[in-house]
């Protein structure tokens, strides 16, 4: 069964187009890697998906049903740098935030939340940072505490937007055990991704976008030079420079 | 001391300063907030824009009525709200600008209409001008009622909201990913500012509730890191500086409410700078040193 059913989705922005005719399904207990270009739309999709942006047009199903009834079983992870880290609160409080989608409106947390919630952080070895003020966390640990809070939705389907950017190696580590155990819980997983050397080792699946899909299907085909060069177009020579093409592995 | 006891015997007084504590807590409750949503620049001209309202509905009816005054700032600040936005929408102008515009039309508009009332109505009749800066001492006992029952209303509505009005804030994207009402809670929080905004006008005025909105929580942020903490403690010092400044308003001779309340919260804002166990300037440098 395909956990998630991209139909044609078209998004503009300011009056110009940002997504085009983007459609895609993703089978269950799969890690995809969302890859393109800066501008090249990857947040933006995920948006559109969760409806967090409004879409011209475009249907979303999630295991079989439209996203809105299965909004409890899709986790999100935001761009660390969307959120105000000077907010007043501790580590232990956002990944609680994880559960509010399962304790309900008005109703107030209880003993066993915490409880749920400081497992959580123990996962990605923040327990002992649980009552630290998150704008004294390192970039790696603020990430740390988004994944904390990505478990404790205990999700189906999960959502990461680059959380590999700017974190620390012992975190990517971190991150990418995370994303191997619950691949073999049977979870789904999509990340928007910018390293490509890592693209090959990290994910089963590819899409490749650049406002519109280039390609999508198993790493294997997808990420070959061929769509690499029809994604970045001209500037796939500025990142060759960096990495060696065979260093990314096409 | 004297002076106090006879200000606390006088159950007048003691009505008075029994609103002005409840409206001093809502206001820091809700004022922590309005602070970390960013939003002190939009609750300031919802409060003045309340100003042209009043009039209006003094011109219209010809009485003066708090609860049509009321009703009156409530629609004037909801035009202005919707007219900033609108601004930011449909023009190149940045959110600042279009609140700085707004703003000063509604005020400038404002005081053009206080001044041909005060001059139509022979002298300060129609007591207008105490809402520009809020006055204590003409609130009669009905007035304070309907500050008490709001202030009660607006704190109970934050307490039932938290969790939700603090994920949203924090991270409004998150918060829309698990199936919150975001624009929902965000209009619900606008209401009960507007709310506040204009239950507060009588007693602290147009010019300076925005002020009772954010100097509480400013000064609460310096205390603790917590949101909890924080609303508690801004309730608290919004408690005491609405309680004091109603005082001191109520003892000197006809001294404007809002002033007096704003300086007095002013006074706990700078204490906190100072001394705040979480922020302050001396915590700080111990710290470094």
């Amino acid at each position: 069964m395909n956990a998630l059913e991209v139909a044609d989705i078209h998004v503009t922005y300011d009056k110009q187009p940002a997504l085009e005719h983007v459609s895609f399904h993703v089978p269950q207990g799969s890690l995809t890697g969302i890859i393109g270009p800066n501008g090249a739309g990857k947040s933006t999709l995920i948006k559109a998906i969760l409806q967090l942006i409004p879409k011209l047009s475009g249907d979303v199903t999630v295991y079989g049903q439209p996203l809105k009834e299965q909004r409890k079983r899709i986790g999100y992870v935001p761009q660390r740098s969307e959120v105000d880290w000077d907010f007043p609160t501790n580590a232990l409080d956002v990944v609680l935030m994880g559960r509010y989608g399962h304790i309900g409106m008005f109703k107030r947390v209880k003993k066993k939340d915490k409880a749920f919630a400081m497992e959580c952080l123990a996962k990605v070895g923040m327990e002992e940072y649980a009552d630290r003020q998150i704008s004294q966390l390192s970039g790696g640990q603020q990430q740390r505490v988004f994944l904390a809070r990505a478990i404790a939705q205990d999700a189906s389907i999960y959502f990461m937007d680059e959380p590999f950017a700017g974190v620390d190696a012992a975190t990517e580590k971190t991150i990418i055990e995370l994303l191997k155990e619950w691949k073999e819980e049977g979870r789904t997983v999509l990340v928007v991704h910018h390293d490509l050397q890592t693209v090959r080792s990290y994910f089963d699946y590819c899409l490749l976008l650049n406002k519109t899909p280039v390609a999508f299907g198993p790493t294997a085909e997808s990420f070959s030079l061929e769509n690499l060069e029809a994604t970045y177009g001209g500037k796939l020579a500025l990142l060759s420079q960096n990495a060696s093409l065979q260093e990314i592995g096409v | 001391m004297d002076v106090w006891f006879d200000l606390l015997q006088n159950p007048n007084a003691r009505w008075v300063l029994t609103g002005s504590l409840l409206l001093g807590f809502a206001s820091g409750v809700i004022g922590s907030f309005v602070l970390l949503k960013k939003q002190s620049l939009i609750s300031d001209a919802m409060a003045h824009a309340a100003l042209p309202g009043i009039c209006i509905a003094y011109l219209i009816y010809g009485v003066k009525s708090t609860p049509l005054f009321l009703i009156g700032a409530a629609l004037s600040g909801l035009l202005a709200t919707y007219l900033i936005q609108a601004i930011v929408t449909h023009s190149k102008l940045k959110t600042d600008a279009s609140i700085g515009v707004v703003l000063s039309v509604f005020f400038g508009f404002g005081i053009v209409l206080l001044t041909y009332i005060t001059r139509h109505s022979g002298g300060n009749q129609a007591g207008l001008d105490d809402f520009i800066f809020g006055q204590a001492a003409s609130m009669v006992r009905n007035d304070v009622y309907m500050i008490a029952i709001g202030s009660l209303f607006i704190i109970l509505f934050t307490t039932l909201f938290f969790k939700e009005f603090k994920v949203a804030t924090f991270d409004p994207q998150f918060a829309k990913g698990i199936g919150l009402p975001v624009k929902g809670l965000n209009a619900i929080m606008m209401m009960l500012v507007i709310m506040m905004v204009v239950i507060g006008i009588q007693m602290v005025g147009v010019i300076l509730m925005a002020a009772l909105l954010i100097t509480p929580p400013l000064a609460a942020r310096y205390w603790t890191d917590r949101l909890e903490w924080m609303g508690l403690i801004s309730g608290s010092i919004g408690a005491i500086s609405g309680v004091v400044g109603t005082a001191l308003s109520t003892m000197g001779e006809g001294l404007p409410t809002g002033p007096l309340i704003v300086l007095t919260a002013s006074c706990i804002f700078f204490i906190s700078l100072l001394f705040g166990f979480k922020k302050g300037i001396i915590v700080k440098g111990v710290r470094h040193a």
